[in-house]
C-alpha cells in the first residue's frame, strides 16, 4: 500500500508540474462546451423568405403579413414572376420561396381551391424540411381560421412538448457534450501518460518494482478520475450557467454516472496504451476509435434511429451512446435509476471488461 | 557550360526537395493510410451517419372515446407509415411509462366525448404529447400530425355536417349566408435536392473536412518531425532559401490534397451518387486557392511547436474549432449573432459554401465570387504570416 501512495504521490506531481497539459486539461471541457454549445444548433430561426406574388390582393398581403410578423420570416424580395428565383436560391440571399398562383385572394374567396407553391432550398434537408414546416403552418393557421368563419368541422390539437417545451436544440446538444469532453480526456490522457512511461523507458523500472500490475493501474487511474469529476461538475457548470439547460434530476446521480463513464474511458486508454509502443501510434489509436465514434455514431448530433442499421448495430459497443441516453434523461427528463438502470449496466459491464482486458495484456508485457 | 538563369536553380532545387517529401510520404505506411484509407472510412462511414432525417415514429395512442370516428383517426395518422403506434390502452399512466422509457415519442390522446361533440359542435380537442427533446424533429412530427387531422376534419366535415360547404357552392349567385372556406392547396418543393437525400449534402462538407485535415494536420505534422529528429537544423545550413523551403515543402501537400479531393469526389459520385452540377473546373481552382491557407495554417503552427505530438494536439484543436465553426454539421444561420459573425474569417466557412453551391447548385463563378474572394484574401495573408513567421525560427 505504501508503495501505491508513492506512485499516487509520483502521478500527481508529474500532472501538476507539466503547466501546459494542465491548462489545456482545465480549460479544454470549458472552451469546448462554449463552442459546441453555441455553434451544434438546428434551430430555425430568422429565415430569408422570398415571394412571388403575381396579383397582389387583400388575402396575400395579409398572408405576407403574418410571415413578417411571426418572427420566424424576413422577406428579402418580392416580385411577380418566379423567374429571379434561381438567382436568390444560388447566390443564398433566399432560403424559402413562397409562390401564390395568379388571383390566388379571388379564387379563395369563391372557395375554390387556391393554388400556393412553396420552393425550398433544400440542399440542406433537414433546414429545407423544417422551413417548409414553418411556411405550412402559417398558412394552416390562416386556413384554420377561413373554416371556422364558415363553421367547418375542426379537431383542435393540444400540443404539449415535454422534456424540452422551448425546444432549444442547445438542450438536447449540450449534456450530450460531456460525453465527448469526458471521453477524450479520459481515454487521451492515460493512453498517452502510459505510452510516456514505455517510450522514456520508465515504464521497464515501474514493472520491476514491488507494485501489482492492478497497482499501477490504480495508480494511473486514480488522478484521472479526479480530473474528470471537476470536467463533469464544469462542463455542468457552464451547461446550466451559459445555456441554461434545465436540471431536473438528482445531480449526485449525474456525477456517479459520470464517474461510471470516465471509468470506461479510462480503461479504455489503457488497453490502447498497453497494446502500443508510443505516443504518436497511441494518440492517434484514441483519436481514431474514441472520438470520431462519439461525435458521430453515439446519437449526439444526428439521431441513432436515422443511421442505416449496420451503423446502428455498431453504435451499440460505443459507450457514449449510453452515456448521453443517461444525461438527456437526468438532465431533461428528470429520470432516476428506475428507468436507466440498463444503460448503468451496460456502462458497468463495460467497464469490468475493458478493466480486466488491460490488467492481463499488462501482465503478458511482464513476461 | 551552359547558362542558368537564376529562376532556374530555384525550380531545380525546390523540385529535388520536394522529389525527396514525395519519397518520404509514400514510403512511409502510416502516412499512406492516413492519406488514402483513413479518409475513405471516414467518407463512407459519415455521410452515412450524418443525417437528421426522421424515419417511424413510435407512438402511443390512448383512445378514451373508442368510437369508429377516433379509430379511423389513428387509421388516418399511420397511414402514410411515417407513424407506428406501438403501444394502445385507455390508461394514461402506460403512456406516461412508454414516453420516460423512450418507447414512445409521441403520444396522442383522444378523450372521452370526442365522436359526440364533433357532431354536436363541430369541434373537439385531441392531445398531443411529444418529446420535444430532439426540438426541430419535435416541429417536423408535430406539423406532420396537425396537417393529418386538418385533413381528417375536412373528410368529416362532408361527412358529419355536409350542409356549409353545399349552401356555399349552390348560392354561389346570391348572398351566402357564410363565406365559403376555400382551401389553401399548398405543394411544396425542395429545390436542387427533392428527394432530401442527405448525403447529396453531407459528401460535400465531408470532402471539405478531408481536404482541410490533409492540408493542416500533415503539414504541421511532417515539418514538426523534421525538428524533432534534427534534419530541418540540417536543411536550414543548406543553400536553399526560404522560399524555397516553404515552396518544397507544401507543393507535394496541395498537390496531395487535391488528389485526395478527386478520390474523394469520385467516391461520392460513384457510392452516393452525389450531383456534380457546377463546373469541376471552378471547384478545382477554388480548392487550389483554399489549401493554400490551409498548408499556411499548418506551417504556422509547426513553427510554433517542438514535438510532432504537439503539433498533433494542437492542429486538432484548431481543426475542430475550424470545422465546427464552417457550418458544415449545422447550419450557420442557426448560430447565435456573434457566432454567425466570427464564421466569416474562418476559410472553411466559405470554402464549405462553394462545394456545396458549385456541386449541388451548379453555381458558377458569378455566385461564388464574394467567398472566392476572402479565400483568395486569406490565401495571401496567412501565406505571408507563415513564411515571415518561418524566418524567424531559421534565423
Amino acid at each position: 500500500m505504501n508503495a501505491l501512495a508513492g506512485l499516487l504521490r509520483k502521478e500527481w506531481y508529474h500532472i501538476l508540474r507539466d503547466r501546459r497539459t494542465l491548462f489545456v486539461i482545465i480549460f479544454y471541457p470549458i472552451v469546448q462546451v462554449m463552442l459546441f454549445g453555441s455553434s451544434v444548433r438546428t434551430d430555425v430561426r430568422d429565415v430569408r423568405l422570398a415571394i412571388v406574388d403575381p396579383t397582389p390582393d387583400a388575402t396575400t398581403l395579409e398572408l405576407r403579413n403574418r410571415f413578417n410578423a411571426g418572427g420566424v420570416f424576413r422577406i428579402v424580395s418580392v416580385t411577380a414572376t418566379d423567374a429571379p428565383l434561381a438567382h436568390l436560391f444560388q447566390t443564398d440571399t433566399a432560403q424559402v420561396a413562397v409562390a401564390f398562383a395568379p388571383n390566388f385572394g379571388e379564387r379563395l374567396s369563391r372557395g375554390e381551391a387556391a393554388q400556393v407553391l412553396v420552393f425550398s432550398d433544400a440542399t440542406d434537408p433537414n433546414s429545407g424540411t423544417s422551413r417548409q414546416i414553418y411556411v405550412r403552418s402559417v398558412l394552416q393557421a390562416y386556413q384554420r381560421e377561413l373554416g371556422l368563419r364558415a363553421g367547418a368541422i375542426e379537431i383542435v390539437p393540444r400540443v404539449r412538448s415535454r422534456f424540452n417545451p422551448t425546444r432549444e436544440s442547445t438542450n438536447l446538444f449540450v449534456p450530450g457534450l460531456m460525453a465527448i469532453i469526458l471521453t477524450i480526456i479520459a481515454s487521451l490522457m492515460t493512453a498517452l501518460s502510459l505510452t510516456r512511461e514505455k517510450e522514456t523507458g520508465t515504464m521497464e523500472i515501474l514493472l520491476v518494482s514491488p507494485l501489482r500490475p492492478w497497482q499501477i493501474i490504480v495508480g494511473k487511474i486514480s488522478p484521472y478520475l479526479v480530473i474528470g469529476f471537476l470536467s463533469v461538475l464544469s462542463v455542468y457548470g457552464v451547461a446550466r450557467v451559459v445555456f441554461h439547460v434545465p436540471m431536473q434530476g438528482s445531480l449526485a446521480l449525474l456525477v456517479a454516472e459520470g464517474m461510471l463513464f470516465i471509468l470506461v474511458s479510462l480503461s479504455f486508454g489503457i488497453l490502447v496504451s498497453s497494446r502500443t509502443s508510443s505516443q504518436r501510434v497511441a494518440m492517434l489509436g484514441a483519436m481514431m476509435a474514441t472520438m470520431l465514434p462519439t461525435q458521430m455514431l453515439a446519437g449526439l448530433v444526428f439521431p441513432i434511429e436515422s443511421m442505416p442499421r449496420v451503423l446502428q448495430w455498431f453504435s451499440l459497443i460505443v459507450p457514449a451512446r449510453w452515456f448521453i441516453v443517461i444525461v438527456r434523461g437526468i438532465m431533461l427528463k428528470g429520470t432516476g435509476l428506475a428507468y436507466l438502470w440498463p444503460e448503468t449496466l451496460i456502462l458497468a459491464a463495460m467497464a469490468l471488461v475493458l478493466l480486466a482486458a488491460s490488467t492481463r495484456s499488462f501482465k503478458v508485457r511482464l513476461q | 557550360m551552359t547558362i542558368r538563369l537564376p529562376g532556374g536553380a530555384f525550380v531545380r532545387r525546390t523540385l529535388a526537395l520536394a522529389r525527396a517529401e514525395v519519397l518520404h510520404v509514400t514510403r512511409d505506411r502510416a502516412t499512406l493510410v492516413q492519406i488514402v484509407i483513413v479518409p475513405l472510412i471516414q467518407l463512407l462511414l459519415l455521410s452515412n451517419a450524418a443525417t437528421f432525417a426522421i424515419k417511424r415514429t413510435p407512438a402511443y395512442v390512448v383512445d378514451f372515446d373508442r368510437t369508429s370516428t377516433s379509430r379511423a383517426l389513428v387509421t388516418h395518422l399511420t397511414a402514410a407509415g411515417l407513424i407506428d403506434v406501438v403501444g394502445q390502452s385507455p390508461s394514461p399512466d402506460a403512456a406516461n411509462e412508454a414516453m420516460l422509457t423512450g418507447r414512445a415519442t409521441l403520444v396522442v390522446v383522444v378523450p372521452h366525448d370526442f365522436e359526440s361533440s364533433l357532431v354536436r359542435t363541430g369541434t373537439a380537442p385531441i392531445g398531443l404529447d411529444l418529446n420535444a427533446e430532439k426540438g426541430s424533429a419535435a416541429g417536423i412530427v408535430q406539423s406532420y400530425v396537425v396537417q393529418t387531422l386538418d385533413a381528417y376534419s375536412r373528410e368529416l366535415g362532408v361527412e358529419l355536417r355536409p350542409t356549409p360547404r353545399l349552401v356555399a357552392v349552390s348560392s354561389a349567385g346570391s348572398v351566402p349566408p357564410r363565406p365559403a372556406a376555400g382551401v389553401i392547396d399548398v405543394r411544396t418543393r425542395g429545390w436542387y435536392n427533392p428527394g432530401l437525400d442527405y448525403t447529396a449534402y453531407m459528401v460535400p462538407g465531408i470532402l471539405v473536412a478531408l481536404v482541410t485535415m490533409i492540408g493542416t494536420l500533415l503539414t504541421a505534422q511532417n515539418i514538426a518531425r523534421e525538428k524533432e529528429i534534427g534534419t530541418l537544423e540540417q536543411l536550414n545550413v543548406t543553400p536553399i532559401s526560404r522560399a524555397e523551403f516553404v515552396t518544397a515543402k507544401l507543393l507535394p501537400f496541395w498537390v496531395l490534397a487535391l488528389l485526395d479531393l478527386a478520390l474523394g469526389l469520385f467516391v461520392g459520385r460513384l457510392v452516393f451518387g452525389i450531383p456534380v452540377r457546377g463546373s469541376l473546373l471552378v471547384l478545382f481552382g477554388a480548392a487550389g486557392i483554399y489549401l493554400v491557407s490551409a498548408l499556411a495554417i499548418g506551417l504556422l503552427i509547426s513553427t510554433v511547436v517542438e514535438t510532432q505530438q504537439q503539433a498533433m494536439f494542437i492542429s486538432f484543436f484548431l481543426i475542430m474549432i475550424y470545422l465546427l465553426m464552417s457550418g458544415l454539421l449545422t447550419p450557420i444561420d442557426s448560430m447565435p449573432q456573434w457566432m454567425q459573425v466570427a464564421s466569416e474569417v474562418n476559410p472553411v466557412r466559405h470554402f464549405v459554401a462553394i462545394t456545396r453551391d458549385v456541386l449541388v447548385k451548379g453555381a458558377g463563378l458569378s455566385e461564388i465570387r464574394v467567398p472566392l474572394a476572402v479565400l483568395t484574401l486569406y490565401a495571401a495573408v496567412t501565406m505571408t504570416v507563415a513564411i515571415r513567421q518561418y524566418r524567424k525560427r531559421s534565423a
